[in-house]
């Protein structure tokens, strides 16, 4: 775990909340502050982020808060740099080579950058689902769901057992496999991997869960369950989801976020954005004119 | 006008079918010759005693190259020792961990290591262990041959592992696990049937290399208690067999070649066998 931390090169990015002994007089920290909790920190605090590939910049000037234990939508059209931002959340953007990121992101007030923090722990914290539901081919259904945390060192059998049946109830996968958890995970139909990936990503009580359009290649009634779900979570996760589905950001979001041409566009209450959105990108865009 | 036309075209292509068709006889029928040949020189001189007994001295007839089919086998897998940690450990370098240029240049030297003539490795071993060891060995013929094994190994390792989906290793990174976790429990497991099959072929390949072996291990008419000491090797007593003036050794030599097509045969369609379940699965 990151444990709390001296924000010594990061001063002018520190949410005054984050050192309490401080007089909490920083200038830059929005005025936003969650609503849940008196002094909780929010699970992301984005600041001037901007992404490059090469010398493309895939996302530009984002500044943005993700409260806890809600559901935040980011919408907009292709390549407007939803899935990239996304990554840049659990670091997973570094593993694509040329890819650099400036600016400063938070979570519950750390710096998730700053130098001698090891991604592998920050991944361990941030879970994400792909796109494309990936089980691993060589592992059987239990086995997918224990890997994160068999092989981060868990040998404790019952508790294994507790979590196994925990996270697939939890990814509502449970009545369907609980007789074929030894058979192989690629066995399952499409929809039941990608809640398979999902229960694998729970196992490890992830603090936070992102979604990188987790129900592009699914059907109605798995799309259903997997949106069911991730209302069920946000009780106690906090989740980003990224969409082409603008139904589903309405329907299972509490916040959404509309980014267009690697821009943040507008950032309100889901409701405020598709009844009355501010901006004239953001109404084209929902109402369907473009996109 | 047209019809003549088309009477030509319908020529050319009956001659150049005819000229594939020739040139596929053409590489298929050197490899059925050689093994009818072999077949009907050698089958006759196959028998238990042929694979179990030691060689007769000139003259007395029966014996056979039990020595020398158990020295291949530990020639092959001395080799493996020195082939396999070496080359698979190099692919993974080169498929999870080199940086471009490196890897440009690691790729350049394995495949010119690989056109290395096998002698030069036998010269190789044999200043690397003869000389210091002052004797033949069983571990100097194993070196040579594990020498050709590397690069073989290294490139079908790094080409395997390449081809395992991003997604999977993406996603064994998003649950937190170590970038080394994840090579050895993820992308290891789903690359193994090909990694295996690179295995396989490389000891086809080394299997009938007689050439390093002259110097290194030699050859022994006697089974060989040591793996300090010289070892008899199929290659090997073929080659004394067959450039021998005696009949009944030339009939050995022919029995020999035929164990030895057969043995890398075998691995070949053990190759063939994994890599066809692989495409089933997938």
């Amino acid at each position: 775990m990151i444990t709390s931390m001296k924000q010594d090169s990061q001063a002018g990015h520190v949410p005054a909340a984050s050192t309490p002994a401080a007089p909490s007089a920083a200038p830059s920290t929005p005025p936003s502050n969650p609503s849940n909790g008196p002094r909780e920190l929010p699970a992301f605090a984005v600041k001037d982020l901007n992404l490059f590939y090469g010398t493309h910049r895939a996302v530009q000037e984002v500044n943005l808060e993700i409260p806890n234990r809600s559901v935040t939508a980011i919408i907009g059209p292709s390549g407007c740099g939803k899935s990239t931002f996304l990554r840049t959340l659990n670091r997973m953007h570094e593993l694509t080579p040329g890819a650099h990121h400036t600016g400063t992101i938070l979570m519950h007030g750390e710096d998730l950058y700053r130098a001698g923090i090891d991604p592998t722990l920050v991944r361990r914290r941030v879970g994400m689902v792909f796109q494309k539901s990936n089980p691993f081919p060589t592992m059987t259904v239990a086995e997918n769901v224990l890997v994160g945390l068999r092989l981060n060192g868990v040998k404790d059998k019952s508790l294994l057992r507790e979590r196994l049946e925990q996270s697939l109830r939890m990814a509502a996968l449970w009545d369907e496999v609980k007789d074929n958890l030894h058979k192989s995970g690629i066995s399952l139909s499409g929809g039941q991997q990608q809640r398979l990936c999902i229960a694998r990503a729970l196992a490890v009580r992830p603090e936070i869960l992102l979604m990188d359009e987790p129900c592009s290649a699914l059907d109605p009634i798995a799309t259903a369950k997997v949106e069911e779900l991730i209302h069920e979570i946000k009780k106690e996760y906090t989740v980003v989801i990224v969409t082409h589905n603008m139904q589903q950001a309405a329907r299972c979001s509490d916040r959404t976020a509309f980014f267009y041409m690697g821009k943040l566009i507008e950032y309100a209450e889901t409701k405020a954005i598709f009844m009355n959105p501010t901006q004239p990108q953001t109404e084209a865009y929902v109402s369907g004119r473009f996109g | 006008m047209t019809s003549t036309n088309h009477r030509f075209r319908q020529g050319v292509n009956l001659a150049m079918n005819t000229l594939f068709v020739c040139c596929a006889i053409l590489v298929v029928s050197p490899l059925g010759f050689v093994l009818f040949h072999l077949v009907s020189e050698g089958a006759r001189s196959i028998n238990l005693d042929f694979f179990i007994h030691l060689p007769k001295p000139p003259g007395q007839s029966g014996g056979g190259m039990g020595n020398a089919i158990a020295g291949t086998f530990e020639l092959l897998a001395l080799a493996s020792l020195v082939g396999i940690p070496v080359g698979v450990l190099g692919g993974i370098f080169l498929a999870e961990y080199g940086g471009e240029r490196m890897n440009g240049w690691v790729r350049f030297w394995a495949d010119v290591l690989n056109g290395v003539p096998s002698i030069v490795w036998g010269m190789v071993a044999y200043s690397l262990v003869v000389l210091p060891m002052k004797s033949y060995s069983a571990y100097a013929g194993g070196l040579a041959l594990g020498f050709i094994m590397i690069p073989l190994v290294l490139r079908t390792t790094e080409e395997v592992l390449v081809l395992v989906p991003r997604s999977y290793r993406e996603a064994a990174l998003a649950l937190g696990l170590a970038r080394w976790r994840m090579i050895v429990r993820i992308v290891l497991p789903t690359a193994m049937r090909g990694i295996i099959t690179g295995i396989m072929l490389a000891m086809g390949r080394i299997a009938g290399e007689t050439a390093p072996l002259l110097f290194t291990a030699l050859g022994n008419d006697f089974w060989s208690r040591h793996l300090a000491e010289p070892i008899a090797a199929l290659p090997l007593q073929i080659f004394a067999y067959a450039i021998s003036p005696y009949d009944d050794w030339h009939r050995q030599a022919w029995a020999g070649a035929l164990v030895l097509v057969l043995l890398i045969l075998a691995l070949s369609i053990g190759v063939r066998l994994l890599s066809r379940d692989k495409s089933r699965r997938a």
